[in-house]
């Protein structure tokens, strides 16, 4: 394959677009394609239906998962994107980059799989970012009735949280502690009528392994003021509570060693926050690769950025259920402290077995 | 000494055909150019996805992006055959009788040559659809296995089931076995009789061409750095039978094979746009064409067997002339 990716032009870059009915997605959509900004874009859309933008590179597909026949539960695939991308893909020059909107319904981890997955389209395109419109009114709502509505925002690279002018500042405060507990490496942005720069949502290069975590300079650092997200090892909450029953609403303004627990009951996703010092590569690869392999049907998204010792260069690595990617992204600064930080979203994780195998890998 | 006629086309060719002793060159932004004293096209369609040759090769079968599907004679004349609105028509195959199917959805469409037609509607997805060369029994290929349909008739379609999606699909010259690609880099196949299962796995990369030897005694398939080419003389195929492996490369993958009408000999194209001819008995390779821009995408014999259509993903497609 990689003779014939060698001739193929650059990859074409694929923003995936989730988010329940109503939440703005078709308002983002329609701004997209008719805002100029030099770019032209092939859409993949499940219905032509309210997209009011007369374009012949708009493509209805029926969503379609494909299992792999391998055994493994987790491991899908879209099959009509394969279908529609390879096509696409043979008439290149027409667009530069793809958008995929998916039902509200959707699954997010088959669509983000196919790129990593199938090769053909492996070859020919990449995965840019996952982004998820949330109703900031409907929000509740959505996750007391469904595990897709949560699953879209533990899954997304940027959070566009929507409708913010129908909520209250108080509701909102608690939708955004919300979205923080499910997922607290998302990029979020609170907008009205999705109105927001189009640079903030397209071209992020989330799984470019180069470019993840530059995004997010200040990724699970405890230190930094504006992330009240981070939670650090050394933080005392429970983190894998399913019963949120007794959760009640609390500010997060001045709690950024701790983690959020959601001010919103009906959440199950967890996210699992762990920082170490320096590496040693021999137990931290079959360590992460036994984790992936019998807990990847749990995890949603992985990430993290590893010092390996006597290693001059940043180790990145993120995952998608099973399917793990790492590289070297670049040297170590000299003012940057050579630690260990990785991040795990998704359902029934024990964030203390993680935590202790975490802290045993280190060199 | 094989000679190279080249034809530069502008795009992905994503057939190459001999439509009465004429090659036919269909790219994917939907023009058809043919090589008939001199370069001659036709656009046929904005987007055309699939190509297959009628039975007899008096014309070619197209669809497209724009949900139509079309007929072009030697002489390039086209005539639109159905036509269903804003969907992609991903696939399409010529049948006995002046027959024709497409898949689109979750249906395989079959018109027949008096303009009738019937939808045979399936659970998922149509992903290839295949007629067998004498009856009218189409096979309709989707995740979870293939469904054989007697279109002319009420009689129930078979189910031949197995986890997983199948993405292309083609008959034994003789109908007695179906054969699958599938999504995980292997092949299926059955023995219509029983339904018997036959698994062919072991490739490296998806399995995008395959093509019958002469009376069907042997499948040549692309998907890895050799043609790898299973045996199908026995009554259960080539279950327990290793395959052939021709024209084995170490860096560069097969993604394209096309089986020589009149002797055990398989043209083999690569991702690095070279050919090959390989016979099977003693595998002697002779070189058909040098690498060129892209991958082989599409290879055609004519009848004879003297001359082959090639094209590539990036357009640069040609005719090789074995006889001179």
């Amino acid at each position: 394959m990689s003779d014939a990716q060698t001739l193929s032009p650059a990859q074409i870059p694929v923003t995936v677009l989730t988010g329940y009915l109503g939440s703005g997605k078709t308002t983002l959509l329609n701004r997209i394609l008719s805002e100029t900004h030099g770019k032209r874009y092939a859409v993949i859309v499940n219905e032509f239906g309210e997209i009011g933008i007369d374009n012949d590179l708009i493509v209805e597909s029926d969503e379609e998962i494909y299992e792999m026949n391998n055994g493994c539960v987790c491991c899908t695939v879209r099959g009509d994107l394969i279908r529609t991308v390879e096509g696409l893909m043979r008439r290149p020059g027409r667009f530069d980059a793809i958008l995929v909107e998916t039902t509200g319904l959707a699954d997010p981890a088959p669509v983000a799989q196919t790129f990593f997955m199938d090769d053909d389209v492996r070859a020919k395109t990449k995965l840019d970012a996952v982004v998820a419109l949330v109703d900031a009114k409907h929000l509740p709502l959505r996750l007391k009735d469904s595990q897709e509505a949560e699953d879209q925002i533990a899954f997304a690279d940027v959070i566009l949280l929507n409708k913010t002018d129908l909520v209250s500042r108080e509701e909102l405060r608690d939708i955004e502690g919300t979205l923080r507990a499910i997922n607290p490496t998302a990029q979020i942005y609170r907008t009205e009528r999705a109105s927001i720069g189009l640079d903030k949502v397209l071209d992020r290069g989330a799984f470019d392994l180069k470019r993840v975590l530059d995004n997010d300079p200040h990724f699970l650092d405890a230190d930094d003021h504006d992330h009240d997200h981070v939670c650090g090892p050394d933080c005392d909450h429970d983190h894998h509570h399913h019963d949120h029953d007794h959760h009640h609403h609390h500010g997060h303004d001045h709690d950024h060693h701790h983690g959020t627990a959601s001010p919103i009951h009906d959440v199950t996703v967890q996210s699992v926050s762990l920082r170490a010092g320096e590496m040693d590569p021999k137990k931290f690869f079959p360590w992460i690769e036994k984790v992936t392999q019998n807990e990847g049907p749990n995890i949603l998204r992985l990430k993290g950025i590893i010092a390996f010792k006597d290693d001059p260069d940043r180790y990145v690595v993120q995952g998608v259920h099973m399917i793990m990617e790492g590289d070297h992204q670049r040297a170590w600064k000299d003012d940057e402290k050579r630690e260990s930080r990785l991040v795990f979203i998704g359902r029934k994780l024990n964030a203390d077995a993680l935590k202790s195998a975490f802290e045993a890998s280190q060199a | 000494m094989p000679t190279v006629a080249p034809l530069d086309l502008a795009g992905h060719c994503v057939s190459a055909n001999f439509i009465a002793g004429i090659s036919f060159f269909s790219l994917a932004e939907g023009e058809v150019h043919r090589l008939d004293h001199g370069q001659k096209s036709v656009t046929v369609h904005d987007g055309l996805l699939a190509a297959a040759p009628a039975l007899d090769n008096r014309s070619l079968i197209t669809s497209g992006e724009d949900g139509r599907v079309c007929s072009v004679d030697a002489e390039g004349n086209v005539t639109e055959l159905a036509s269903i609105g804003r969907k992609w028509i991903n696939c399409v195959a010529a049948g006995p009788q002046g027959a024709v199917a497409f898949g689109y959805g979750p249906n395989a469409v079959v018109r027949f040559a008096d303009g009738k037609s019937r939808t045979l509607t399936h659970k998922r997805s149509v992903e290839a659809v295949a007629f067998a060369r004498k009856g009218m029994r189409l096979a309709a290929a989707h995740y979870g296995g293939a469904t054989l349909h007697f279109p002319a008739s009420e009689a129930k379609p078979t189910e031949l089931l197995w986890e997983g999606a199948h993405t292309k699909v083609t008959f034994s010259p003789d109908g007695n076995f179906l054969v699958t690609a599938m999504q995980e880099n292997a092949l299926h196949g059955w023995r219509i009789s029983d339904a018997k299962h036959m698994r062919m796995s072991g490739y490296p990369a998806k399995v995008k061409s395959m093509s019958w030897s002469v009376k069907g005694r042997w499948l040549a398939t692309s998907g890895a750095p050799a043609a790898i080419v299973w045996p199908f003389q026995a009554k259960d195929g080539p279950m327990g039978k290793a395959p052939l492996e021709l024209g084995t490369r170490g860096d560069v993958l097969v993604t394209c094979v096309a089986c020589h009408p009149t002797d055990e000999i398989a043209a083999i194209g690569y991702s690095d746009g070279m050919i090959l001819a390989v016979r099977f008995a003693d595998t002697k390779e002779v070189l058909l064409r040098r690498p060129g821009k892209g991958a082989i995408s599409s290879m055609s014999w004519d009848d004879e067997g003297r001359r082959l259509a090639f094209g590539s993903e990036a357009g640069d497609c040609g005719v090789v002339d074995i006889s001179a």
